[in-house]
């Protein structure tokens, strides 16, 4: 139990303290401690649910189980590794005359809110709070969009927040159903939202009532998950944005929507004994694939290039949860992970390379490699896993999702394989003249830091390779619980 | 058939002033009137939860109707009024295209909402089921008006209007939510509000104007 507070503690203190003090200088090594400190907390609970199995606490309040421990841990690294990033990103930025003192400020102390919300969202057990934390991660993000004040970035976060606001509030209709479904047999009061509850009697509650809220749930956190068509705010977000903040909402604000979708999934299967949420999942995963896809040649900028390339996975994700079974489900969690760590990678190396070249058009950016060979490598080995070369852990991850599709919805290869080639086309070429010939960049004032993206795309070799023994056994029992 | 009790009546006349309002908050085209609209329909919404609170003795529904009382009566429309003063945008106008076709969308997607309510009121053992469908049916306006809107602020409005019908939908179908949940809702919206009041002089400080269609450059093809 206390791990559970000290982790959702530690991002709270350093907000606070960030407030106050987010301008000085120092604030960008505060903001690393505090995450630091929440990463080291969260594999702390990691070592205890490994050991112990899974933990209810806190009047049933607090729930961790296989699904969400592995994603917090994740969630926690990822954050303390964008911390790391952007230290000299952010004072870079600053001495460009982007940034005010105020907005620094600003700045520190949303990205701690921001990793408090994600926390929060994956720990609680209670479907309301789920609510509430991950429309608190929309207000926090509209903030952080908006950081640079021009006229797109307000627009963009404008759009974000008008569009997810909307998305949310089908998702409060859709819990509204579930408490109501689930007050007739638990009684009113606070134990009919809670998860694990709702779970113990899926078999029972009204199917009617749980395909209705179904449909409000996923077309609610789809909106955050960026699937198509929902997905328009999130190229506008992640392109005017800071990179960090692109960094954190592709690897850390997608998963934690989806992760409430899939929650949603296992009630309403349960319920219905039907495959009507895995038609819905496997519908707008597949449409979001292809579209996305097909839209990826189109980019210029460079993160909107790889904002797409998120919503190609989230769909491939959502397909694979969609089509269920062990296999897909444990495919779909991998590809969880390594997309989380692979995009924030791309995207740390993307900043550092725009802020090298002044444009995140991709024409103004060429030659990366002369100017700073860790940039333009980091670029390249972050794009060749994203698109799903061997021996990264995209390609695992996408191959078990392939073949299982293979056999269980042939009619779904095809367009797969299909869109993987496109996207492969687009973004390679797209990339190839950005890391290699002339060159047209400077020398940043701050060394950029490099470390996370190495770091990032070492785990996903790894997992590509050799899954730990641990791991898979999560994925395995999370595999199960999602059927 | 027993003669309907008296709140009874009360609710679903409250049910049906919610309704009337959200369609006048369709038609409204002055910001200042628009917000009067929507306190109004927060005050109905109160009183009717209020209502519901006495008839079936669910204590913490009192809770939740003081808590509308003061977020979405007072709190909201202050700073709203508050807003539009310093923005000065007082006679902000909106030349709302074809506001007959509009009501009659509105009609159309208030039919759809009570066919849409019908299976979920029938499974309903609440007072209030009746009232589902009306607050189905508000939510739908209030997205409606989101889309027709052109201008920041009755955007926001049909927002929080759209909050409104939500709230009213799960105190007709399950006599609210817990309270823990509620409270955070609420938090939500006011920190929401507040973050769009600072947003707003951004806007306007960038486009001079709080017409959204400045807010149209970031398109797929450029």
């Amino acid at each position: 139990m206390i791990e559970i507070l000290v982790i959702l503690g530690f991002p709270v203190a350093g907000a606070l303290v960030l407030a106050a003090v987010g301008h000085r200088d120092q604030a960008s090594t505060v903001n690393v401690v505090v995450c630091l400190a929440t990463f080291l907390s969260a594999v702390a609970l990691t070592v205890r649910v490994i050991s112990d199995g899974p933990l209810l606490v806190l009047d049933r309040l607090f729930f961790v189980d296989p699904f969400n421990v592995f994603l917090v841990a994740l969630t926690a690294f990822v954050g303390f590794t964008t911390s790391i990033f952007s230290r000299p990103y952010m004072r870079i930025e600053r001495e460009h005359g982007r940034l005010t003192h105020a907005r620094l400020r600003l700045y520190h102390s949303m990205f701690q809110v921001f990793n408090f919300t994600m926390l929060l969202a994956l720990l609680t057990n209670n479907m309301g709070i789920l609510w509430v934390a991950l429309e608190a991660a929309t207000l926090a993000t509209v903030l952080l969009v908006s950081l640079y004040r021009t006229p797109a970035s307000l627009e963009a976060a404008w759009k974000y927040f008008i569009l997810c606001g909307v998305g949310i509030a089908q998702a409060l209709f859709g819990t509204i159903l579930l408490y109501f479904a689930a007050e007739k047999l638990l009684g009113a009061g606070g134990g009919a939202l809670l998860w694990t509850e709702l779970n113990a009697v899926k078999g029972q509650l009204e199917p009617t009532v749980l395909s209705l809220a179904f449909v409000f749930l996923l077309v609610g956190y789809g909106t955050k998950v960026g699937l198509v068509p929902l997905h328009n705010w999130l190229p506008d977000a992640h392109a005017e944005g800071p990179t960090p903040v692109s960094a954190v909402l592709s690897g850390l604000l997608l998963n934690v929507a989806l992760y409430a979708v899939v929650r949603c999934k296992v009630l309403v299967d349960g319920s219905l004994q039907t495959s009507f949420a895995k038609g819905l999942m496997m519908g707008f995963g597949m449409l979001s694939v292809v579209v996305a896809a097909f839209l990826l040649s189109r980019q210029k900028d460079i993160k909107r290039l790889f904002a797409y390339s998120s919503i190609e996975h989230m769909g491939i994700i959502t397909f694979a949860f969609g089509m269920g079974g062990p296999i897909a489900s444990f495919a779909g969690l991998l590809h969880m992970t390594v997309h989380s760590l692979t995009k924030s990678a791309i995207f740390f190396a993307v900043g550092h390379a725009a802020q090298k070249t002044g444009t995140q058009l991709m024409d103004g950016i060429r030659g990366l490699i002369t100017i700073s060979p860790a940039i333009g490598w980091g670029l390249v080995l972050g794009t060749l896993a994203i698109l799903g070369m061997p021996p990264f852990g995209v390609f695992a991850s996408e191959f078990l999702i392939l073949t299982t599709a293979m056999r269980e919805q042939p009619w779904a290869t095809p367009l797969l394989l299909l869109s993987l080639g496109v996207a492969f086309a687009a973004v390679f070429s797209r990339v190839q003249p950005m890391a290699f010939g002339e060159t047209t960049g400077k020398q940043l004032p701050h060394r950029p830091a490099m470390i996370p993206v190495f770091v990032h795309l070492a785990i996903v070799l790894m997992l590509g390779l050799w899954i730990p023994p641990f791991l898979a056994d999560w994925y395995r029992q999370a595999a199960k619980l999602i059927g | 058939m027993t003669a309907t009790p008296l709140w009874a009546q009360l609710i679903n006349l409250l049910a049906a002033v919610v309704l009337l309002l959200a369609f006048a908050m369709l038609a409204q085209r002055r910001v200042l009137t628009l917000i009067d609209l929507f306190a109004a329909q927060g005050l109905a919404l109160a009183s009717s939860t209020a209502i519901v609170a006495f008839a079936t003795g669910q204590r913490h529904l009192y809770w939740s109707a003081g808590l509308t009382l003061i977020l979405k009566v007072a709190l909201l429309p202050w700073l709203l009024h508050r807003l539009i003063r310093k923005l000065d945008v007082r006679w902000d106008v909106e030349g709302l295209i074809n506001i007959p076709m509009t009501m009659l969308i509105g009609i159309v997607l208030v039919v759809f909402a009570f066919n849409l309510a019908l299976p979920i009121s029938q499974l309903a053992n609440t007072v209030t089921r009746a009232t589902l469908g009306i607050a189905m049916a508000s939510v739908m306006l209030s997205f409606l008006m989101m889309i027709t809107r052109r201008k920041a602020i009755p955007q926001v409005i049909g927002f929080l209007s759209m909050e409104n019908g939500l709230f009213f939908a799960a105190t007709s179908a399950t006599y609210g939510m817990p309270m823990v949940v509620e409270l955070g809702i609420a938090l939500d919206v006011l920190v929401g509000m507040l973050i769009l009041g600072v947003f707003f002089f951004q806007i306007r400080e960038q486009f001079d104007s709080l017409d959204l269609k400045h807010l149209e450059r970031l398109k797929e093809e450029e």
